[in-house]
């Protein structure tokens, strides 16, 4: 994302001081950097060590063995597949789920006047300021109520909009252009085929942050989850390799093999497409 | 909800009404987990915003080192918390975690990190800086990029120094969004919840219980959802009132 380069007015004059100040600057970055990647370094090394290994005193960084056993044995060690899938379906159904809602609430704040248009758009705007936490046992009483604890529908519906898109992608429609629109209004076009075809397709870059952004958050969540599901069968990765691990699982190895299975979907994103990971995030602080 | 003894496990969830806020007021588990969250918070988001602002500063323009530092440093940001807290008590691990080890190869003695009364709490609030750094430093990068070259260049030919232009010109021209940053990282820490019940669970003997890790119990544990609820009252009006302060605070700097 950064695209300048150092100005001329920056290159100041090479004494030794400020040239020591400068290798010192990098060098703690470096050194910090190296304290960042360690944990994750550590997690993948580990995930293919053996049993002997990961005991080992002291404790070593590289494998003695490469060993990929804890690949295979976590699929019978943990229901694995079930808390990935369960993961898949979890943060896959909210991103989809949300991002057609987000976009209709969205377009229709942007673009129609109907009564009542502020006191939705502040209401949306309030509910940006309350954390999901605080509505946490209230929320629990309702899907009780409704006997949908420990469901696919418990876990998606409640997240089905969020006032950070809704907000996001209504900024982004009311910068483009009214003629646009209106030049399709004029041609006969509905409401819903000028959103459908004409704003969604210029949309795709807030919509793609979006999307990033709300899987990103589902796929890593630990307490929603971790409330809302109760049986093993319905937990996601994030709390059932916690529990597990609290548990069952002796087996560092093959704890450590699930961790880099669950981080490896959103790393190869992160690979690909890094800047729609920052956009989200350096959005909420332009407003 | 928190004006009645209200519970899963009862037919009838009579009111009570301002019962369960009393009964807070003489509860010291409340009162811990309040002050761990407050010392939490206050340690935490001076040093991600002013960590977060150096790096950005120093990542903020082009070049391949930088946005490879840029990436590095923002990894943990998209990296699920409780999965990576699995990790950092493997790494503080006294016996078979690899710090564990470096201690014992220096021969300063070990010790149980993620047990000890004094330690813990600093632990959690590193691991919470390792995650979150990131995401502050993106907010504060993506504002720098916002800001006019013309602005710092005219400065410089004025006579500014590096510490000039950055108070007078970058800082007043980042103040929106550092605010922003600011009281997203004050709300994230005062929620603090997933390191804690993933590394310490609250212990060791409560040393690191936060608001939301007992209203947790509170809530789905014990099932006592009216109390659990008085607890989300409280969190949430604190919330509100530091949100309020700070925009405060920016608003009295705008006037002078």
């Amino acid at each position: 994302m950064s695209t300048r380069s150092v100005p001329v007015y920056l290159r100041q004059k090479r004494t030794p001081l400020r040239l020591t100040l400068t290798i010192l600057g990098w060098a703690l970055i470096c050194l910090v950097a190296l304290f960042v990647v360690f944990p994750f370094v550590w997690m993948i090394l580990t995930s293919f060590k053996t049993e002997k290994d990961v005991f080992a005193l002291p404790a070593q960084l590289w494998p003695a063995h490469w060993s990929f056993a804890a690949y295979s044995e976590i699929w019978q060690e943990l229901p694995f597949a079930r808390l990935f899938l369960n993961s898949v379906i979890f943060a896959g159904g909210v991103t989809v789920i949300s991002v057609v809602f987000d976009s209709l609430a969205a377009y229709a704040l942007a673009r129609l006047d109907f009564p009542g248009k502020n006191i939705a758009f502040y209401l949306v705007i309030a509910t940006l300021m309350v954390p999901y936490q605080i509505t946490l046992i209230p929320l629990f009483q309702e899907l009780f109520d409704f006997h949908w604890l420990d469901s696919y529908q418990g876990l998606i519906v409640p997240r089905a909009t969020s006032a950070f898109g809704i907000f996001l992608l209504r900024q982004f429609f009311v910068s483009i252009p009214r003629d646009l629109d209106q030049a399709a209004r004029i041609d006969g076009a509905s409401e819903f085929r000028i959103y459908a075809q004409i704003m969604m397709p210029l949309a795709k870059p807030a919509l793609a942050t979006l999307a990033v952004f709300q899987f990103m958050n589902n796929w890593n969540d630990f307490l929603w989850p971790l409330v809302v599901t109760s049986s093993t069968d319905m937990r996601t990765l994030p709390a059932g390799l916690t529990l597990f691990g609290g548990q069952y699982v002796v087996d560092y190895a093959v704890l450590m093999a699930g961790a880099t299975i669950s981080l490896l979907p959103l790393a190869l994103a992160f690979f690909f497409a890094q800047r729609y990971f920052v956009q989200g995030i350096a959005t909420t602080g332009i407003k | 909800m928190s004006l009645h003894n209200w519970s899963y496990l009862q037919s009838t969830q009579p009111f009570i009404g301002f019962q369960n806020y009393v009964d807070l007021a003489s509860d010291p588990r409340f009162w811990n987990a309040l002050g761990n969250t407050v010392i939490f918070s206050a340690v935490t988001v001076p040093l991600q915003i002013v960590i977060g602002m150096l790096l950005a500063l120093k990542f903020s323009r082009s070049g391949f080192f930088r946005r490879f530092f840029q990436s590095i440093y923002f990894f943990p940001v998209i990296s699920a918390f409780a999965t990576m807290a699995i990790v950092w008590k493997f790494l503080l691990s006294p016996d078979i975690g690899p710090f564990a080890a470096w201690e014992r190869a220096l021969g300063i003695p070990t010790v149980n990190i993620l047990q000890s009364t004094a330690l813990a709490l600093p632990a959690v609030i590193v691991v919470g800086l390792w995650k979150n750094i990131g995401f502050t430093m993106v907010i504060i990068i993506a504002a720098l990029q916002e800001v006019p070259e013309s602005l710092n260049e005219a400065a410089a030919l004025d006579g500014a120094g590096t510490w000039g232009r950055f108070r007078n010109v970058t800082l007043p021209a980042i103040r929106q969004p550092l605010l922003f940053a600011t009281i997203l990282a004050v709300i994230a820490s005062l929620q603090v919840f997933d390191q804690v019940y993933v590394m310490t669970g609250g212990g060791p003997l409560f040393h690191t219980e936060t608001l939301v890790t007992y209203m947790y119990e509170l809530g789905f544990q014990q099932y006592r959802s009216g109390y659990a609820a008085a607890v989300a009252w409280v969190l949430f009006i604190l919330i509100m009132l530091v949100s309020v302060v700070q925009l405060r605070i920016f608003r009295y700097r705008d006037v002078d």
